[in-house]
């Protein structure tokens, strides 16, 4: 009696033991995959920094940034970056006036209007829209949005920042809906109620309450869309033009500092100073689009912690 | 054992409940007939398929308390969001008997829910201020109403804040956030923004339910101030609260879970704690089950 309880009590501590370092192993293995993410994100913008460092030493930021003149390839290049910050800028700020309206009058439909059954099938075409592949934006922008910018307006050439402006804000659109309707959702129900029971329309309830109420995580959305939008490459080289001059309107060609890179990075001489102010273009989207999802993940937590949600 | 429960819950609520009592002249008394009375008539509620509340017929009494009683589950939460038609929000959700607000049927096509919500305002089981201002928050409902006027408003929020017994503890600090307020404040909150669309129906459902025995009793002390002015329903789990408040009290029970709710009996709130018609009222009343 007494030996059979030693053995059943003996084997379970054996049990305990293995499930101890099978406990070990997997916390280790997640935390490497969690330090792997973080440790690739410093290396980026180590080698980033790196590679740039001749640009900033014989050029400077300061003239690189504030430069009007792009003539890389010239006897001595020029390397102002203004034409290109400011292109990204103007794409970016097109692409937003397209999809912040929509997007949210999107989400609020579907967060607070739309049959359930319709919500299922629209969530599914949204995750489709955020899988196609940018240069299919590019290439129906290129077939459709083009032209008709190019008659709506009377120029010459479609190829403008508000072509790749207008493609851009499309394919932000899936983020903006998604991360708005999720803030919609998490307002708690018992505050449109309250509304409601108040004497209020639907409508009014969700521009007086259940919006306001989200707003942070809206704000969050469209931050998280706009660095989307800066950061898109293919469908804006497709789009705009590519004309690295300083754009008055959104009506000329711009070029972006994703499309620079893309154009220019394979006929450069590896280590050459084009090379490396081409790096110094690239630490500035990194910085900015750090910038922008950070704010954007700062502003969510805070939402996070208002609601308890 | 049971004797003496009953005896207990007896002498609790002959020592707090008074009778009804008229107050003011005959004018004020005629006025106070015409507004805010309710005649259910055969009302039945069915979730889709499922009916959960069949055949209550029943008056609500103008300027008085009527608590709804009976165990968790019993459909009262669900009749009480007849009277200011939420059901029409949660979908799936119909109505049938007619109920009839000062002679009208609100359930007709005609009645609009938004318009009747006006007149019969609801405070919810938890405190749901809503995020912003605690002037912001009470204004709220006048200002869908369209009044815009500074002074009107402000004249409005004060008498809201007032009725609900927050004024004094607030009037420093209107434009505080309503979140820094307490439960009970918040929920008193709550109240003034209900009453300030000046309803003649105020619906509670279970409002002190998640507050602490004094922010409880301060809710209790309003109530019994504003049946003065308006109508009150009261959803309540909490027997000697519906002693103590109520005039009028029904109760409802759900026999069997296949079976949906009927309403036991209603009377008089002292008639019901004494000497209830129905034997299973009485044995609700004294804890034999619930």
């Amino acid at each position: 009696m007494t030996n059979l309880t030693d053995l059943s009590h003996r084997r379970s501590v054996g049990r305990t033991a293995i499930r101890r370092a099978a406990e070990a192993v997997a916390t280790a293995i997640i935390r490497a995959a969690g330090w792997t993410a973080i440790v690739v994100l410093a290396a980026i913008a180590l080698f980033l920094a790196w590679n740039s460092l001749r640009a900033l030493d014989e050029v400077g930021i300061a003239s690189i940034l504030t430069g009007t003149s792009w003539y890389p390839t010239s006897d001595p290049g020029k390397f102002g970056a203004a034409p290109l910050v400011l292109g990204s800028l103007l794409v970016t700020v097109v692409a937003l006036v397209v999809c912040v309206p929509v997007g949210l009058a999107a989400a609020v439909f579907l967060s607070e209007f739309a049959p359930r059954r319709f919500n299922e099938v629209s969530k599914a075409v949204i995750e489709f829209m955020a899988a196609v592949p940018s240069v299919v934006y590019g290439l129906v922008g290129v077939a459709l949005v083009v032209p008709s910018v190019k008659s709506a307006f009377g120029l010459d050439s479609g190829l403008t920042a508000l072509s790749g402006g207008i493609v851009l804000g499309i394919m932000a659109l899936p983020t903006v809906v998604s991360i708005s309707e999720d803030a919609l959702h998490a307002v708690p129900s018992s505050l449109r109620h309250a509304s409601l029971a108040l004497g209020n329309t639907r409508w009014q309830t969700t521009y007086k309450v259940t919006i306001p109420a989200a707003s942070s995580g809206i704000f969050a959305a469209v931050m998280l869309g706009v660095g989307r939008a800066i950061g898109e490459t293919m469908a804006v080289l497709m789009l705009t033009g590519n004309a690295a001059v300083m754009p008055k309107t959104v009506l000329e060609s711009v070029r972006t500092m994703t499309g620079t890179i893309a154009a220019e990075m394979g006929e450069v001489v590896q280590g050459g100073l084009h090379y490396s102010v081409l790096f110094v273009v690239g630490l500035i989207l990194f910085v900015v689009t750090f910038a922008i999802n950070l704010a954007a993940d700062v502003v969510l937590e805070r939402q996070r912690k208002r609601w308890g949600a | 054992m049971v004797t003496s429960l009953r005896s207990a819950v007896m002498s609790a609520f002959s020592a707090v409940v008074e009778p009804v009592r008229v107050e003011g002249g005959v004018l004020e008394e005629a006025e106070r007939a015409a507004t805010g009375r309710f005649e259910l008539r055969s009302v039945s509620v069915a979730y889709g398929s499922e009916t959960v509340i069949e055949d209550v017929t029943m008056n609500i009494p103008p300027q008085a308390v009527t608590a709804l009683i009976g165990p968790s589950g019993c459909g009262k939460s669900t009749l009480l969001r007849c009277l200011n038609r939420m059901n029409d929000e949660l979908g799936n959700v119909r109505v049938g008997g007619t109920i009839a607000l000062d002679g009208q049927d609100i359930m007709a096509k005609n009645v609009d829910p938004v318009e009747l919500r006006m007149r019969v305002g609801q405070v919810f089981q938890r405190p749901n201020p809503f995020p912003m201002s605690i002037y912001d928050n009470v204004a709220y409902g006048p200002r869908t109403q369209g009044i815009r006027n500074r002074d009107e408003l402000d004249a409005i929020v004060e008498d809201s804040l007032r009725r609900a017994a927050l004024w004094d503890e607030v009037k420093g600090s209107l434009k505080k956030h309503a979140f820094d307020l307490s439960g009970g404040q918040q929920q008193r909150l709550c109240i003034a923004r209900a009453l300030a669309t000046r309803p003649e129906v105020l619906l509670m459902d279970e409002p002190a339910s998640a507050l602490d025995p004094i922010s409880t009793q301060q809710i209790e002390d309003t109530v019994a101030e504003l049946k003065r002015t308006v109508t009150i329903v009261i959803v309540t789990h909490n027997m000697q609260q519906a002693a103590r408040i109520s005039d009028q009290t029904a109760f409802m029970l759900r026999e069997r879970l296949d079976q949906p709710a009927r309403l036991i009996e209603v009377g008089e709130t002292r008639k019901m704690f004494t000497n209830p018609d129905d034997p299973r009222t009485e044995a609700y009343i004294t804890g034999r089950f619930g």
